[in-house]
Order: C-alpha cells, then structure tokens, then sequence
C-alpha cells in the first residue's frame, strides 16, 4: 500500500494554497504510507535559471560552504536555501551540467535528487505529516504539486527510496504498486544509455518515462507507451514542467480518484485524501479507467 | 430522527449507536452528515431502519447489512454493501470496485457507474447498475441477479455458476464459460420486476423494456468435474 495526491491548478487561484493544500492530502493518505514521504512542487520558474534539489544524509550539513565551493567553481553566481536535509541550489541554466558533474565529483556525501527550472523535490523517511513539517510545505505555492506517503514492498525504507523520482528536468513520477519487469527494463534502458540510480522499482518508470520524452514524446504519448512495456501494478501520478499525468494498469489494482473544478484537477488514492479542497462539494468526482491515460497541460 | 455529524462524532461512535438499536427500535431514520470519505460506515446494521449519508463514503460502506435501507447520496469506494444479507442499499453516483461483492441477499442499486468486479462471487443479492460495470463484473458469481444499464467491461461473468446477468448496452467481453443465453418471457418478468424493485423504470431516459436487455449466464462447461479431464488435474 501507497498514498498519492497531486495537484493541478487551472489558473492562480489557489496557487499560494497550493502547499497546504498537498499537506493536507499528504496527512490524511499517513495510514496508506507511514514509512516515508515526499513531494514535488512547481513554482514559478525564472527564466535563465534552473534550480537543483540536494539532499544531505544529516540535518546540520554545511550547504551553504558547499555553495560556496561550487560559486567558485563554476565563476558564477549561486543562491542557496536550505530547508532542513535538503537545499534548493539556483544557478544559471547553462551551468547545469557543470553543476551537476562537480557536485557527482566533489561532494559524494549530497545526492542530488531533481533538477529543473519549475520544480523542488523532497522526501524523507518519516510520517508523513512530519515530513511536511520539516520542510515548510504548507508555506510553498506553485502551479501543481505531486505527493505520496511510502509503504515500502519493493525496497528497503531509505529516504532514497522514498517518492517522487526525477529522472530528468523537471521531471517526476510517483508509484502505487510494484512493477515485475523492472528488472529487464532497467537493462534496456541501461543499453540506451539511461542509469537508473536506486534499486527501486518506481525509478525505473520514471527513467522508461524520460527516455520516452527524451525520444520527442510529449508526457501523456510517453504514459500511453508505457502501457505496452511495462508490466506490474501501477497507479502512476507525474508532473512535468507544465503537465500533470495519471495512468492505471490495466487490471486496476490500485486504487485511484480524480476530482476537477473550475480551479483545479486533484488526485487523490482515496477520496478522504479530497474530502478537504476548497469547493470539493461540487467538484466532479469520478474513479479513472483502467490503462486510460489522463493528461493535462498549462498553455 | 437521529443525525449523526461525523464531523463531530467519531466513525465507531457512530456504528456502536447502530448496532445497539433493538430489533423493535423506534429510532428508524438517520441522517449521517460530513462522511468525507471515511470508511466502513454504517457497516453491520442488523435492524429495520433508514440511514441516508449525504456526501462521498469510503471503503466497505453498508457492509454486512440486514433489514436496513442505507442511501448515500454521493459516491462510493470499495467494497460497497460487500456480503449484504439483506435490505437496501442505494448510492446516487459512482461506485468503486468490488460493489455488492459475496452480496448474500439485499437489493443494491447504483445510480452511476460501478467500477470493476463489481458483484464478484455474488452469492443472492440483486444489484442494478443504472451506467456502466467495470471489468470481470459478476466473477464467479453463485447466485442472484446482476443488472446492467449500460456498458458492461471485459470479462463479464467469468467462472460465473448459476447468477443471471442482464445487460442493456455493449459487453466488452464474456469470460471463461460464461455465454448468452435466450431471454424467455420468465426471464422477462424476472428482470421487469428487478427494475421495478429498484425503481429505475421511469428516470426520465425513457421507459426500459426489458426485451432491450440481453442475458447471459453459465455455459455450465467449467463447474462440474468432468471424468474425461481427469489428467489435468
């Protein structure tokens, strides 16, 4: 068993109510997933800029030397905020790739979980509602946000095995479920030149999905392949820079609610993960189809 | 009349009130209000009373009931009225999956649309599905009815024994040993009456004539040990 919410806002709305929104979902969806839990949130991008989420094994770690060091590598400019295990590093977009092999290089002790121009990552293992705490997700607006409170089945209870995965830019993707092919997947895109970091299943969907878009597929093309490669029980929620995905396998294991208004689409595993959204009441509320893909973008 | 706000109330609070009520109980209407989506509510009444739940419930909702008449008015999650003995069970929207599941006897009625298995080892009770059922609706399904509206998904009736299943739009798929079979003026009156039980003769879609419906049950091929297939065994 797994929690999922996500979010999707149509227009500003709700967008400074974005975080306490998912916070809300995230708390109620604890007794689906107590072991661990994270989100991805999409703020407003800047142009130019892409951000990275670090994480670092122990509250206290020095971001901001780390910062420091990776200014003066690159000769350029780099803002830090840290929030508890993790910082969110901004720096030039064109600097990513420098950024990101200094940081593989020269600081072995921070993983790098996400980077993109919209999106911050964070998970931990943890309650739920705990988690959000730590990191200040009610205070976090943006324009959609993706959840999920961890049982563990597939791998062991580590914040790296905990959800989202971002396996590209911008990218992430949360599981409910287990995945029996993700071992010869894991091979196939191995060959095509994608490393997959964890021994988690969920991973290895999310790096099929960035090899898929990477190929020129848009996300909702990518889900609707992955329903002919990939074998297992799935309930996908995933969030590109501007789009929001929900896909079932076809057996419909597991459990899954979408709810849309006027202001906004939300998933949730199960309905009481709603029950609290602003104009719920009269929001259509309907059970998604088996392997259907549901997909919407922001213009 | 009882209302229960389980905004305030707790969920057991709720269902030790209801399976404390004498067999005799005077206290036969309750509303419940505030449901959002908790579930197993009002799961094992076992008295001839009326709950009607205004908002979305969770898993398992009127589970187990006998005698009472439960009405939700919203939908529903998993396991709606699973193993029913007896009574009524009504849901104006959606219902997830599993509906009506190991139903013994009861009548279930659902306005919308009923997710996967829905009825599975239906085993007496009578559901009828006002839209569509999901996929390997009426699964090994023993006895009672199954009656679709609209749309049935693949692998209706698969492994089914000896319930009847009566579908009014397309069926994606049969499953294993389940065929269609000839709908006789008995089997006519049998449906007319279902829907007439369940009141969905007139709801303004025009009246439903049961000669619209097609029927299906078991081909009797899978159920009975055949001394031929000894080998397989």
């Amino acid at each position: 068993m797994c929690g999922i919410a996500g979010l999707f806002l149509k227009d500003e709305t709700h967008s400074t109510a974005l975080g306490g929104m998912l916070a809300e979902m995230l708390a109620v969806l604890s007794d689906r997933g107590p072991d661990s839990a994270g989100f991805a949130v999409y703020g407003q991008p800047t142009a130019g800029q892409v951000k990275l989420t670090l994480r670092a094994a122990a509250e206290g770690y020095d971001f901001a030397a780390l910062a420091g060091r990776l200014a003066g590598h690159l000769q350029g400019e780099v803002a830090l905020l840290p929030r508890s295990t993790h910082a969110i590093v901004t720096l030039a977009e064109a600097e990513r790739g420098a950024a990101e092999a200094w940081l593989r290089a020269n600081a072995p002790e921070v993983s790098l979980f996400a980077a993109g121009r919209a999106m911050e990552v964070y998970k931990e293992v943890g309650l739920p509602a705990s988690v959000s705490a730590r990191f200040g997700l009610s205070a976090m607006a943006g324009s959609h946000a993706v959840g999920h409170t961890r049982m563990a089945t597939e791998s062991a209870v580590t914040t790296a095995g905990a959800h989202p995965f971002s396996t590209g830019p911008d990218q992430c993707l949360v599981h409910n479920g287990s995945l029996s092919n993700h071992c010869g997947l894991r091979r196939s895109l191995a060959h095509e030149g994608v490393t997959v970091e964890t021994e988690n299943d969920s991973e290895v969907a999310a790096a099929y999905l960035t090899w898929q878009m990477s190929r020129g597929l848009n996300l909702g093309e990518a889900l609707e392949a992955s329903l002919k490669d990939l074998d297992g029980f799935y309930t996908f929620v995933v969030g590109t820079e501007r789009g929001f995905g929900v896909l079932r396998d076809p057996i419909a294991c597991k459990p899954a609610v979408l709810a849309e208004t006027d202001d906004y689409v939300a998933f949730g595993s199960e309905y009481r993960a709603l029950a609290g959204l602003p104009g719920i009441e009269a929001a259509k509320v309907w059970e998604p189809e088996p392997a259907t893909v549901y997909f919407w973008e922001r213009p | 009349m009882s209302i229960v706000d389980l905004a305030a109330t707790s969920l057991r609070e709720l269902n030790a009130a209801l399976h404390a009520l004498p067999p005799d109980t005077n206290d036969t209407q309750w509303t419940v209000r505030n449901p959002r989506g908790q579930h197993a509510i009002a799961v094992g009444i076992d008295a001839p009373i009326a709950v009607e739940i205004d908002g979305h419930v969770g898993y398992y909702c009127a589970g187990m009931n006998q005698q009472a008449s439960v009405r939700i008015n919203g939908n529903a999650g998993v396991g709606l009225a699973e193993n029913m003995m007896s009574g009524e069970v009504r849901v104006t929207g959606d219902a997830s999956q599993a509906a009506g599941a190991t139903a013994h006897g009861g009548t279930l009625v659902i306005g919308g649309n009923a997710s996967a298995r829905c009825g599975i080892s239906l085993k007496g009770a009578d559901i009828i599905v006002q839209g569509n059922v999901g996929h390997m609706s009426a699964f090994m399904a023993q006895a009672g009815n199954l009656v679709v509206l609209g749309d049935a998904g693949e692998a209706l009736g698969d492994s089914i024994y000896e319930a009847h299943l009566y579908v009014r739009g397309k069926v994606a798929s049969l499953g294993a040993d389940c065929i269609e079979k000839e709908m006789t003026d008995a089997h006519k009156a049998e449906l007319a009456a279902l829907l007439a039980k369940a009141g969905v003769n007139a709801n303004g879609k025009g009246s439903l004539d049961p000669g619209d419906f097609r029927r299906y049950g078991s081909a009797r091929q899978l159920y009975h040990f055949k001394i031929d297939n000894v080998s397989a065994y």
